[in-house]
């Protein structure tokens, strides 16, 4: 496995990172690094553990070993109220849109963690469906616009690390155009990004590395300029 | 003498002015429930002690400190809020893990030591409780006599009831708890501390069975087992409404206070019973009560 990582010092660095569900072991020390600006993808077939690695880093797991150092802070132990303080937000791939809460409330709920997030204004000016329907409930949103919504509300809280599981997943054609321009802005805006997707094609337009996860380990890494090179391999490991 | 239905008119009015009162009870007991099950997903079955606790707190701030019906309607809730979050974070927050059966037969538990414990201290005759001076007395509304303090209840539960209503439906700490009810992990990882979330509810739904407590005292008298008296029928009227509806919980506590109140007019025999009949047939017909949504 080579190392195409640019050489700054990573903003998140994940190393060996176990985790279980009750007694059931799913992450077999995953080893990962993300540099500030950058996206790194997931990428492995369903089940390999890409959802399990973002909830680990989020803390919404509590059987997890290993470390995940953010700014140099350890988190591995901390509660994911006190990881989401430092600065990182998740997106998940349920989308978790609160029924019980109209759009405006799901925007305003995440509190600010740092300076420097989105107001409402640029948060519109990036999905403007969601100004038009401030007062719906949550849930009666088209499945796109409930992924705007689920990407906008983190964008408001100044967290510098996203992690978005599979942000496209079951969208129109269109809609995945569209989330694909918008995580290449958040891109040039800054943001670090970590994204897991099934669609490599689309994750290829914006992502600047690739990591191949399958049964709970990281087992290739692949820079996105390397891609085309590497296509046969990356259809063995997805089965695709 | 005016008749309705081979009825006196008099007779009518007081039996519903009595129905709405215990309706106004009803409502601010079961709205107290609803807001703890929403996010604990533990039913209280301390709740009628907690109610017992306010009539006595405030009994004791008259009689200990010499501190009046107002201040107390405020004091007593406080206090029969504090003591029940530091059951919440001592005792009940154990057992959020663990089966729902666990917090039942914990607050059930805990609702029999605190009756014992008043009953050891105060015995079971009962305390009275002056009607404040303000409150004495009565107006004649022409078709019946209205006593001041009868309607004062009325109106400050409907108060107290809108008003958790509007806290919860639309202020930005009812979203957090609205939020939390639905999907309390991902809440958290927002960086909502979801934990205290959960204990200063449980406190608030203790301090509405507080204030429901001094509010009682006048009118009851004060002793250790006027909760468990009352608790039966409000679960009764919180399984009609439907477990963790807010508003279903005010709605159906006036209603079925009004209903048993008519019951007590027309059909006396059942007026025991009426509350227990209407839940079996609920129970039949929409088995997640009236304002529940269906899981
Ligand atoms: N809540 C859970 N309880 C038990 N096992 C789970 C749970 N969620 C996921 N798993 C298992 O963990 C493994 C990894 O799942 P996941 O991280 O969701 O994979 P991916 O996101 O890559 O599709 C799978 O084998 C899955 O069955
Ligand atoms: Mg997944």
């Amino acid at each position: 496995m080579t190392s195409v990582a640019p050489s700054t010092e990573p903003l998140l660095a994940v190393r060996d990172l176990k985790a279980w569900y009750g007694e059931s072991h799913v992450l077999h020390g995953i080893t990962i690094d993300v540099r500030p600006g950058e996206v790194v993808t997931l990428l492995g077939r369903n089940g390999a553990g890409k959802t399990t690695t973002l909830k680990s880093i989020m803390g919404v797991i509590d059987k997890r070993r290993g470390s995940v150092r953010f700014n140099g802070n350890e988190l591995i132990g901390l509660s994911s109220r006190h990881i989401a303080r430092q600065g990182i937000a998740w997106c998940p791939e349920e989308r978790g849109i609160f029924s019980s809460l109209d759009v405006r409330e799901n925007l305003l709920l995440p509190p600010v963690v740092a300076p420097g997030g989105f107001t409402m204004e640029q948060i519109f000016d990036l999905f403007p469906n969601l100004k038009e329907r401030l007062h719906s409930q949550g849930t009666k949103l088209s499945g796109g616009e409930q992924q705007m919504l689920a990407i906008g509300r983190i964008l408001r809280t100044g967290a510098r690390l996203l992690l978005l599981d599979e942000p496209t997943e079951g969208l129109a054609p269109v809609i995945v155009q569209q989330i694909g321009h918008m995580i290449q802005k958040l891109k040039t805006m800054g943001f670090t990004i970590i994204l897991v997707e099934q669609n490599f094609h689309a994750a290829a337009t914006v992502a600047d590395r690739h990591y191949i996860v399958e049964q709970g380990r990281v087992v290739d890494e692949i820079a996105n300029a390397e891609l085309e090179a590497n296509m046969d391999k990356l259809h063995r490991y997805l089965g695709v | 003498m005016a008749e309705i239905f081979g009825i006196p008119a008099a007779a009518l009015y007081g039996q519903l002015l009595l129905g709405f009162i215990n309706g106004a009870f009803y409502a601010t007991l079961s709205l107290g429930l609803a807001v703890i099950f929403g996010l604990l997903n533990i039913i209280n079955f301390t709740h009628g002690a907690q109610y017992m606790m306010g009539a006595f707190v405030g009994w004791m701030l008259l009689t200990y400190l010499g501190i009046g019906y107002w201040p107390a309607l405020i004091l007593a809730p406080i206090i029969v809020g504090v003591v029940g979050m530091v059951i919440e974070r001592l005792l009940i927050s154990r057992l959020y893990k663990l089966d729902h059966l666990y917090g039942l037969l914990l607050t059930f538990g805990l609702a029999l030591i605190i009756e014992g414990l008043f009953r050891n201290g105060y015995g079971v005759s009962g305390m009275s409780y002056a009607i404040p001076a303000e409150l004495s007395g009565g107006v004649n509304l022409g078709f019946m006599f209205l006593p001041l303090y009868r309607g004062w209840v009325v109106l400050a539960s409907l108060v107290v009831c809108l008003g958790t209503w509007f806290m919860i439906e639309k202020t930005r700490l009812g979203a957090y708890l609205r939020a939390a009810t639905e999907n309390p992990t991902l809440v958290q990882a927002f960086g909502i501390n979801v934990p205290l979330l959960v204990t200063l509810t449980y406190g608030f739904g203790v301090a509405l069975a507080g204030f429901a407590g001094v509010l009682a005292a006048p009118i009851y008298a004060v002793n250790p087992m006027m909760g468990s008296n009352l608790i039966i029928v409000v679960f009764a009227v919180v399984v009609i409404g439907g477990m963790g509806s807010i508003l279903g919980a005010v709605v159906t506590g006036f209603a079925l206070g009004l209903i048993e109140g008519l019951t007590k007019v027309f059909y006396p025999e059942a007026a025991a019973t009426v509350i227990f009949i209407i839940m079996a047939i609920v129970l039949l017909v929409k088995p997640a009560g009236l304002f529940g949504r269906e899981a």
